[in-house]
């Protein structure tokens, strides 16, 4: 499995990074003439396979730095580089999970994982292969032929990032995949991930609120402060590559868990 | 999903309260001693019902009457789908049609009866178009709020796996629109039997209209009462089947019934 689905990967030796943002600034024009600066001076770059988490208090402009690299948002200024190549718009190299799971309730989960292989005319039953592998990996076999509102909030979840993964993307975006999921759900659901991460070999982006997911999942933890939004600090994480939920009790956990808050405090005040 | 319509006892009291109003009805006529001509008794009506159907006069008629609102219905349903499949695209062309579909809607269709059987006759010809113009508007309304009101995450999802925007219409935009479309289709068909109707007010040669102004003037009120009980008959019967495709055509909505305004 791990071969089919790291196929289209294969020039991953060559030594430019994933992706990166070089000065990318992002205004919203209002209609109160006052426009919001979601982003300011945003400058980092991610190597291939590294999984990057990004944390910041609500409206720092998360999202939009997400949406700016997928293509679905343009930057005000500034440049997006994705595999060594100026982006212009989305891009197959890169497969996205939203906030919610934005099915198509006309479709049943197997059509909605094949969504992204239907805009790229894929080869039907090649694609169809896959995503019966897929909904086997986040554990949805059996549930092909079932439509979104029969699944529960996390199911649904799940299939989106299948569908995220239909088109082997070397990019995985993920916006607060878990967010409305309970504790205990988010935590499996956080270690079926980093399972996957072996699986696939794809560099994540994963954006959250919460610091012990940030820290608990990432190579690297994006720390972001609001108003305009900005880096604050990219802190490395050299915890173990094999994480077991335990790993949060540990005193370096906790080390990280504090120095993020801290710098997270020093500009606003965070619940 | 699935609703309780009725179990029994909703039965028995649809039922119960059916035969209170035909009671109701017959004693009110027969105690007050209401001539016919004013009022029939339920009675009456069936007898009249029978000689229309066993004579194959309503046959006739409401074959006529029938093809024409069908006709008409298509019509009508056609040019909105394809117009408001456009409009909803197009916001230049909603600029430029809509003032004009905006004012011909406000023109009421009965007002305007009379031309199109002066221009296409007494025929079947000017009834259709009647029943089309009627039919467009509703189907034509719901068809561009339905194509414009895909939600944005949607159209942003389809948009970051590189969907091109036929795509996005193909895969979100018209799927999303099916159920208002099919709401507009409701409107439409009832309002549909109006337009027929109406049109053969004005001047036909055959149809339920044509029969309901020939018995009115002849004072054969129970046979209007027995015509007037085919045409809800035939309404009831369209809505029905109309209902039943679009549960099956849209299954995933469960809000196809209050989309209707
Ligand atoms: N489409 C838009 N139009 C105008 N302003 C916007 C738009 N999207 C976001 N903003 C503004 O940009 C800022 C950043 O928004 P963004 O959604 O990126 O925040 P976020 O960090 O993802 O927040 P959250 O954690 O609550 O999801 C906010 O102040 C918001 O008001
Ligand atoms: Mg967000």
């Amino acid at each position: 499995m791990k071969n089919a689905l790291s196929e289209g990967l294969d020039n991953t030796d060559s030594p430019c990074p994933a992706f990166c943002f070089q000065d990318v600034n992002k205004l919203y024009p209002s209609r109160d003439g006052l426009n919001v600066e979601a982003l300011r001076n945003i400058n980092f770059e991610v190597s291939r396979r590294e999984f990057v988490t990004v944390v910041g208090p609500s409206g720092c402009g998360k999202s939009t730095l997400l949406k700016i690299l997928a293509g679905i948002t343009d930057a005000t200024s500034g440049r997006v580089e994705i595999n060594g190549v100026l982006q212009q718009g989305p891009s197959v190299e890169i497969g996205v999970v939203f906030q919610s799971p934005v099915l198509l309730p006309w479709r049943n989960i197997l059509e909605n994982v094949l969504v992204p292989a239907e805009i790229q005319k894929r080869d039907k039953k090649q694609s169809k292969d896959k995503a019966y592998e897929l909904l086997n990996m986040v554990g949805l076999n059996g549930f092909e032929t079932k439509y979104p509102k029969e699944l529960s909030g996390g199911m649904q979840q799940r299939v989106g990032i299948a569908r995220a993964l239909i088109n082997d993307p070397s990019i995985l975006l993920m916006d607060e995949p878990f967010g409305a999921l309970d504790a205990m759900t988010r935590e499996s659901m956080n270690m079926e991930l980093l399972r996957l991460k072996e699986s696939i070999g794809a560099t994540i982006m994963l954006v959250t609120h919460s610091i012990p997911e940030a820290i608990f999942l990432g190579d690297r933890v994006v720390v972001m402060s609001p108003r305009p939004g900005c880096v604050e600090e990219i802190m490395t994480i050299d915890l173990p590559e094999k994480r077991e939920l335990s790993i949060i009790n540990s005193e370096k956990f906790g080390a990280y868990d504090s120095h993020i808050r801290h710098a997270l405090n020093s500009k606003v005040g965070l619940d | 999903m699935k609703k309780v319509t009725f179990n029994e006892r909703d039965m028995m009291l649809r039922v119960g309260f059916f035969v209170f109003v035909i009671a109701l009805w017959h004693f009110s006529v027969t105690l007050l001693d209401i001539s016919p001509l004013v009022f029939p008794a339920p009675w009456g009506v069936v007898v009249s019902l029978y000689q229309g159907i066993a004579s194959g006069e309503f046959l006739f008629h409401t074959g006529v009457t029938l093809y024409e609102t069908l006709m008409g219905f298509v019509i009508g349903a056609i040019v909105a789908l394809v117009l408001g499949g456009l409009i909803g695209q197009i916001r230049l062309l909603e600029k430029i049609f809509y003032p004009y579909i905006v004012a011909f809607q406000a023109m009421p269709k009965v007002a305007v009866a009379p031309l199109f059987v002066a221009w296409f006759g007494f025929g079947v010809t000017s009834k259709i178009i009647i029943t089309a113009t009627i039919v467009f508007f509703p189907i034509l309304a719901n068809t561009i709020v339905g194509l414009r009101s895909a939600p944005r995450e949607q159209i942003e999802m389809m948009a970051a796996f590189t969907a091109s925007p036929w795509q996005k219409f193909l895969m979100v935009r018209f799927p999303h629109a099916l159920p208002y479309i099919f709401a507009g289709l409701d409107v439409g068909i009832v309002l549909a039997i109006i337009g027929a109707i109406v049109g053969e007010f004005v001047g036909a040669q055959a149809g339920l209209g044509y029969l309901i102004l020939q018995r009115n003037f002849s004072m054969d009120i129970t046979g209007v009462f027995a015509i007037l009980i085919v045409l809800s008959a035939i309404g009831i019967g369209l809505h029905t089947i109309m209902k039943f495709i679009a549960k099956r055509t849209v299954f995933w909505s469960e809000t196809s019934e209050d989309l209707r305004q």
